[in-house]
């Protein structure tokens, strides 16, 4: 039987958890209660505890400073990074050792753990779904993003609970939703556009193997900059005829910020939209054509070209070599973005597939080929930046080209050039450019306990190790003694090791907008398991005890299962216990009979 | 074991594209990590490095150009070090002309172009361009052929002559870029700025 690993697109406007359906093979989004697939990726610290998805987004404008939005921008950032960005979000940006760290109310939160709030939120609804407990997860990044970026999506899955078996790129991912239904076969670029990231991915498909032959993109290009456009287009307006300038004020901010997108999102489908905003003192009118929107958003939709060129240049083809285009990302309905993608390739491009959901539904696929439940497609995928290190002058050395197919590993020599040199220091950093200072710094590496010896004869031999997922793994070995070497990881941005643990331990205490949900999950979750054991048991070793007793258990068992589809947690916990109880007996009988075997087959070999 | 090795394949430069994509697509089922998901740590370690072999072994292999600098490299003991580690060196035929561009570079650097000069860049870009894809053309083709062929003794011989190529066409490429930014720069610092 093949394990359940669910896909999680965690996104920068919305989230959404999908798994493969057993019986017909198909991927399939899980909706909430209310029948929401979509979760709005807003995390709201209040008072009364934390809030996600709907009830957060509700508490936007009412407590904008304490609600954060679109924490992907921030994940895996140093406070350089983002600052100039800071003036568009009302909850406090502070620097933090590594990583940005979030003021929301009295206390400060890192990125990962506001994501983690939103991982929680999903797994706990896959697990309502299932009724069972769920561990793994494959979870979707931009292609784009970089070392940090990944390491920083992984540890807000550890935080949440959850094992993150695999961090796939999402254009990717959206192409195995589009390859599993066998559309399209030969050259494909998806175009993915979503709230904050912009991926393009040139793969070759063929015998079910997925080829990424290059991918390109923008880490902070998406729907939210076209939102703050028209944001800043309005305030102006609303300054011209009401004579107000509306820009400090984070409750009005939030207010139209919405209501951009709204007007975005209506006029993707209709020429013109009207708004209307009550705001102190006077009430804002405004008439908006599709065509105000095209100019403002214009030359960023342009900005997404570049990355599409070269692209297809590190992939050796030309536009017209590609057979397919595929859109993805909700910012993908805006009919410019379509239009200029379909000019750039010169084809219709395709959007079968909700481009909301595809994402997610490729991550369940992937999930599933990691589970053993689909064996005949396989992705590969490339590291999208260049990896080095560095030399003299503050020069970089590139180890790794972007657009290698990974899991990729180089060696490199290192010696000392000092006599006596015990400790080497490395500097590996990702990017493009040929100097140190325009690439971006991952980690700094020291070799350690080298013995002392004249300069230049220590050889080290350092391994560069890129996995499956994108992340980086360094290790070293002292090529005479044969011996691995140790080395010490400082990493530039992201948490170290210790945050991480103290952030598993934490999120307990704070996140539990609902720990009556929470236990009934864990109630049930535990009675799923003693179930799974005991149905076993009967079924290996039910000959070993009286059919009286037989009977008792499963009555036990009966019982067990209709309070576990209810809501007494107290219940399902007793009734659990009875459960244990009752099969006791049986269990020793079973344990017996395994040591009689082994020891009649240990006679047998003695004979 | 070297890339070569890793496709169960001779130290030659003539490789079928298509019947090494294949090979390396069969090779990929079997070592890829996510068909190993289930395995020991250890078996997944393995795994993980086949892959990475694997991987490596495609892209130093899949490119005529690539697989010659590979060569090399795997002929002199060095097997570290990705990318060309040839110092780039100019066509001894081409020097007069080079002396001109470099001159027009380094006033481009201070001041903007002027037309005539610019033209007269543009053009020499093309010959250089021209001239990079006679190297290339060369190194694919007659170069590779003689080392197919090549006795034991003939090997150094040969790969004299591909470091001399591979040095020759380092330079035109970084001449080229330099022309391509210089040439880029000065037409933005004219245009108008964009909004």
């Amino acid at each position: 039987m093949s394990e359940r690993i669910v896909g999680i697109d965690l996104g920068t406007t919305n989230s959404l958890v999908g798994y493969v359906d057993e019986r017909t093979g198909l991927p399939r989004v899980i909706p909430d209660a209310e029948g929401h697939a979509l979760l709005p990726s807003i995390v709201s610290f209040t008072p009364a505890g934390v809030l996600v998805g709907e009830a957060a987004r509700r508490q936007l404008v009412r407590q904008p400073a304490s609600t954060v939005y679109s924490v992907k921008r921030f994940m895996g950032r140093g406070y350089e990074d983002v600052k100039d960005e800071l003036c568009y979000f009302p909850f406090r940006v502070c620097e933090g050792e590594g990583t940005v760290r979030l003021g929301v109310g009295d206390r400060e939160v890192t990125p990962p753990e506001v994501s983690a709030v939103i991982l929680r939120s999903l797994r706990e609804r896959a697990e309502a779904h299932f009724g069972e407990p769920i561990e793994k997860a494959v979870v979707t990044v931009p292609a784009y993003f970089n070392d940090g970026q990944r390491q920083a999506t992984r540890d807000a899955g550890r935080i949440a609970g959850l094992d993150v078996v695999r961090i796939v790129n999402e254009p990717t991912a959206a192409s195995l939703a589009y390859g599993l239904q066998k559309l399209h076969e030969g050259v494909i670029a998806v175009y993915d556009l979503g709230g904050g990231t912009f991926d393009i991915s040139i793969l070759r498909v063929r015998d079910g193997i997925f080829e990424v032959l290059a991918t390109n993109g923008n880490t902070r290009l998406g729907g939210d900059d076209f939102d703050r456009a028209m944001v800043i287009w309005l305030l102006e307006d609303i300054r011209e005829r009401h004579g107000v300038y509306l820009g400090q004020d984070a409750e009005a901010m939030q207010e139209l910020r919405l209501a951009a997108e709204a007007a975005k999102i209506r006029l993707s489908g209709e020429e013109r939209t009207r708004l209307t905003l009550p705001f102190e003192g006077f009430t804002y009118h405004r008439d908006v054509a599709r065509a105000d929107v095209e100019t403002l958003i214009g030359p960023l939709v342009e900005r997404t070209l570049a990355p599409c060129r070269a692209a297809l240049a590190d992939a050796g083809l030309e536009a017209s070599d590609i057979d397919h285009v595929v859109l993805v990302g909700g910012s993908t309905r805006v009919p410019l973005v379509r239009r200029r993608v379909e000019g750039l390739f010169g084809k219709t491009a395709h959007s079968q597939i909700n481009p909301d959901e595809v994402v997610a539904l490729g991550a369940a696929v992937q999930g599933s080929i990691l589970g053993g439940g689909i064996t005949d497609m396989l992705l590969l995928d490339v590291t999208p930046l260049s990896l080095g290190i560095e030399t003299l002058g503050g020069v970089v050395s590139v180890l790794i080209s972007r657009n290698t197919t990974i899991p990729t590993s180089a060696r490199e020599m290192f010696t000392t050039s000092v006599d006596g040199q015990t400790v080497v220091d490395m500097h590996v950093l990702q990017g493009e450019r040929e100097l140190v200072k325009d690439c971006r710094s991952l980690a700094r590496f020291e070799l350690r306990g080298i013995d002392p010896m004249p300069a230049g004869m220590p050889k080290i031999e350092v391994t560069f190790l890129i996995d499956a997922n994108g992340i980086l793994q360094v290790t070293a070995r002292e090529q005479r003694t044969d011996k691995a070497a140790s080395i010490e990881v400082r990493p530039t941005y992201g948490l170290s090791e210790t945050d991480v643990e103290r952030m598993v331990e934490e999120s307990f205490e704070h996140a539990e907008a609902d720990v009556e949900a929470r236990m009934l999950i864990e109630a049930r979750n535990e009675a799923y398991t003693v179930l799974t054991h005991v149905r076993r048991a009967l079924g290996q070793g039910g000959a070993l005890v009286s059919g009286e007793e037989r009977a008792r258990i499963e009555a036990a068992v009966a019982e067990l299962e209709r309070a576990r589809a209810g809501e007494a947690r107290d219940a399902i916990r007793d009734l659990t216990s009875d459960l244990n109880r009752a099969t006791e007996h049986l269990a020793e009988l079973m344990m017996d009979a395994a040591l009689r075997g082994a020891l009649e087959s240990r006679r047998a070999e003695d004979l | 074991m070297n890339h070569f090795e890793v496709f169960g394949l001779p130290r030659r430069l003539h490789i079928d594209g298509a019947e090494l994509q294949r090979r390396f697509y069969e090779l990929s089922r079997r070592y890829h990590p996510d068909f190993h998901h289930a395995a020991s740590p250890e078996a997944q370690a393995q795994a993980l490095e086949a892959s990475a072999r694997l991987n490596a072994a495609y892209r130093a292999l899949r490119d005529p150009i690539a697989r010659v600098e590979y060569l090399v490299r795997l002929e002199e003991g060095r097997e570290t070090r990705e990318g060309a580690t040839v110092k780039p060196q100019a066509p001894p035929e081409l020097l007069a002309e080079m002396f001109e561009i470099q001159e027009a570079l380094a006033e481009a650097k201070t001041g903007t172009l002027d037309d005539a000069t610019r033209q007269t860049l543009r053009e020499q870009r093309d010959r250089l361009r021209e001239r990079q894809a006679a190297e290339e053309a060369r190194l694919v083709g007659p170069l590779s052929r003689a080392w197919d062929a090549g006795e034991t003794s003939e090997r150094a011989a040969a790969l004299r002559a591909f470091k001399e190529s591979l040095a020759t066409r380092a330079y035109l490429r970084t001449v080229i870029g330099d022309l391509d930014e210089a040439l880029t720069d000065a037409m933005a610092s004219e245009a108008p700025p964009a909004r």
